[in-house]
């Protein structure tokens, strides 16, 4: 199956998967989205997780999809923020969710 | 001619729209989404098309004639689709757009900026995998996902059992549809529900499509904790029954909502005074009976201004824009007004019944909280930590607590935490709701880049 309709993450697609592929970095690893993805749909088909609480240990996924709670906040290789769930991925998108502290 | 500006694009500021346009005005129609339709109505992003039957269900027809509507005005609007107001200050609006930061200045203004799910905190919630109801509704229409295979719905509301009713039909295998109102409670607000008509009708079909398909639903639960499995993401779902049994739920989501929320951080800025409504909890910008807010100039239309629906809000839409027409001398739009609040007020008693009586608002589980649980999951603020500064702090008042606390002034700006935190309060300090007062709205009210400010001055 194709990475992109690759499901072993929190999220599943349910249909419209016949749609361009888009090819982005995440973590310096090449991940594949669909067109018309949020970089939220293409993180959380892979994994879990979108980030680390800033106050504690714990990991963040989002909450409310809608652009309010911004709890879903990940950063471009340059350090431009995005807010996952409202920002579409874009060919070439490189993303980082894993600061130094991860390591 | 005026500058006439609708921030929002769902089913009241399409509604307000038409109705300027048909009058001979050119609105702006300012909206975060970069396709209009609101969140109930959202559309998915270019590039994915669906089968408007699979996405809005019962409510296809309403919804394609509402982005229909819209799309028709395009020529006779100026829109500024993916575009975040984030300051209001006088009569300008501070927005970035997709191509930068503008500045507009409004002669009237329209705020139709919708709702959230309200949100009550127990213990796991924060736990990746544990969604909003409207965040698990979202990613099924504009995404065409689910955030689970295996999800459990908590809460209570119409929403509940629309998600999940939802979420079964695509497919997935619902743990558990859990309400915290009583059965008994929503057995005795039946006559006022009925007056519902298609709208309780349909909630009838979600819960009988529910019951038939074999998904447990129960009533009067409390939640208990959230257990995270291996990848530290929600595995199972610990709950309490009304008789007080506990039981365990597998799962690998959460979707969560215990009733809407108003957005009304942009009418705050815009210094419209605040009235307490007692059966949202929540403190709602003061209006007149036409959504005429209590700032001249501005209207308020949709769940932005009180939480009633999407119908009801297409009507408040229209309403607000006859209103604005009538002030600016459309004699004509005084008959429309009466002729909208008469639809308006059939939707009253059922919204009550479902409000005050049906899933009432579970003011008990909000204050139950552990002293060490987060309340606030921006900022990483306990029950705890809220409860020493009105004990022991001298804070009788919400902004007080965040200036003492940090709870809600973290990047929601309490948009998530304010309702249970505002209950912590008054529960704390043994005074009614409306007397610790509500978080004010500060801008930036999201966040924007800095180059806002650098270049926000230049129109």
């Amino acid at each position: 199956m194709p990475q992109a309709a690759n499901q072993q993450g929190q999220f599943r697609r349910i249909d419209s998967i016949d749609r361009p592929r888009v090819l982005c970095t995440v973590d310096g690893e090449s991940v594949e989205a669909l067109e018309g993805d949020t970089i939220m749909t293409m993180l959380l088909l892979r994994g879990h997780d979108l980030r680390r609480f800033e106050f504690g240990d714990e990991r963040r996924a989002g909450f409310c999809l809608i652009g309010v709670c911004q709890d879903c906040g990940v950063r471009q290789t340059d350090g431009t923020p995005l807010r996952a769930c409202t920002t579409l991925v874009e060919p070439g998108m490189a993303l980082v969710t894993r600061g130094a502290e991860d390591a | 001619m005026p500058s006439i500006v609708i921030i929002g694009a769902g089913p009241a500021a399409v509604r307000a729209a038409e109705t300027l346009v048909r009058a001979g005005i050119r609105p702006t129609v300012i909206d975060e989404a970069p396709v209009s339709g609101g969140q109930i109505y959202r559309r998915p992003p270019p590039g994915i098309v669906r089968d408007p039957k699979k996405v809005y269900g019962f409510e296809a027809a309403r919804a394609r004639r509402l982005h229909r509507a819209f799309d028709d005005l395009r020529e006779q609007i100026d829109y500024w689709p993916d575009s975040v107001v984030w300051s209001a200050r006088d009569r300008e609006l501070g927005v970035i757009t997709k191509s930068g930061p503008r500045n507009l200045v409004w002669d009237r203004l329209i705020l139709a900026t919708g709702a959230m799910d309200r949100v009550i905190p127990f213990r796991g919630w924060t736990l990746p995998g544990i969604y909003t109801l409207g965040g698990a509704q979202v990613a099924l229409k504009y995404q065409a996902c689910v955030v689970g295979e295996r999800p459990v719905f908590l809460g209570t509301g119409p929403l509940l059992y629309l998600v999940a009713y939802q979420y079964a039909v695509a497919g997935v295998k619902v743990g558990a549809v859990l309400d915290t109102a009583s059965a008994r409670a929503k057995r005795g607000a039946l006559f006022g529900l009925v007056t519902g008509g298609g709208m309780f009708l349909k909630g009838l079909y979600y819960l009988a499509w529910l019951r038939a398909h074999g998904i447990p639903m129960i009533s009067g639960v409390r939640p208990v904790c959230a257990h995270a499995g291996p990848e530290d993401a929600v595995r199972e779902l610990e709950w309490q029954d009304a008789r007080g049994s506990l039981h365990r739920t597998a799962c690998d989501s959460v979707a969560m909502g215990f009733g809407l929320r108003s957005e009304t951080q942009i009418a705050d800025l815009c210094d419209i005074p605040f009235t307490f409504d007692m059966s949202q909890r929540q403190w709602m910008p003061t209006q007149d009976s036409h959504g005429r807010a209590a700032v001249e100039g501005i209207y308020l239309a949709g769940d932005g201004a009180g939480i009633k629906g999407a119908a009801a809000a297409e009507l408040s839409g229209e309403r607000a824009a006859h209103a604005l027409l009538h002030d600016l001398g459309h004699a004509r739009s005084a008959k429309n007004l009466e002729a909208l609040n008469k639809r308006l007020r059939r939707f009253e008693r059922f919204r009550r019944a479902l409000d005050e009586k049906a899933f009432k608002f579970p003011i008990d589980l909000a204050v139950s909280a552990d002293d060490n649980l987060m309340v606030c999951r921006c900022e990483g603020v306990t029950a705890g930590e809220l409860r020493h500064a009105a004990r022991k702090l001298g804070v009788t008042e919400f902004n007080r607590a965040k200036a003492f606390t940090r709870v809600g002034m973290g990047r929601c700006q309490g948009r998530v935490c304010s309702p249970a935190a505002a209950e912590i309060l008054a529960d704390t300090l043994g005074v009614p709701l409306e007397a610790v007062g509500r978080i004010r709205g500060q801008a930036p009210i999201k966040p924007v880049p800095m180059a806002a400010f650098l270049h926000g001055a230049a129109s």
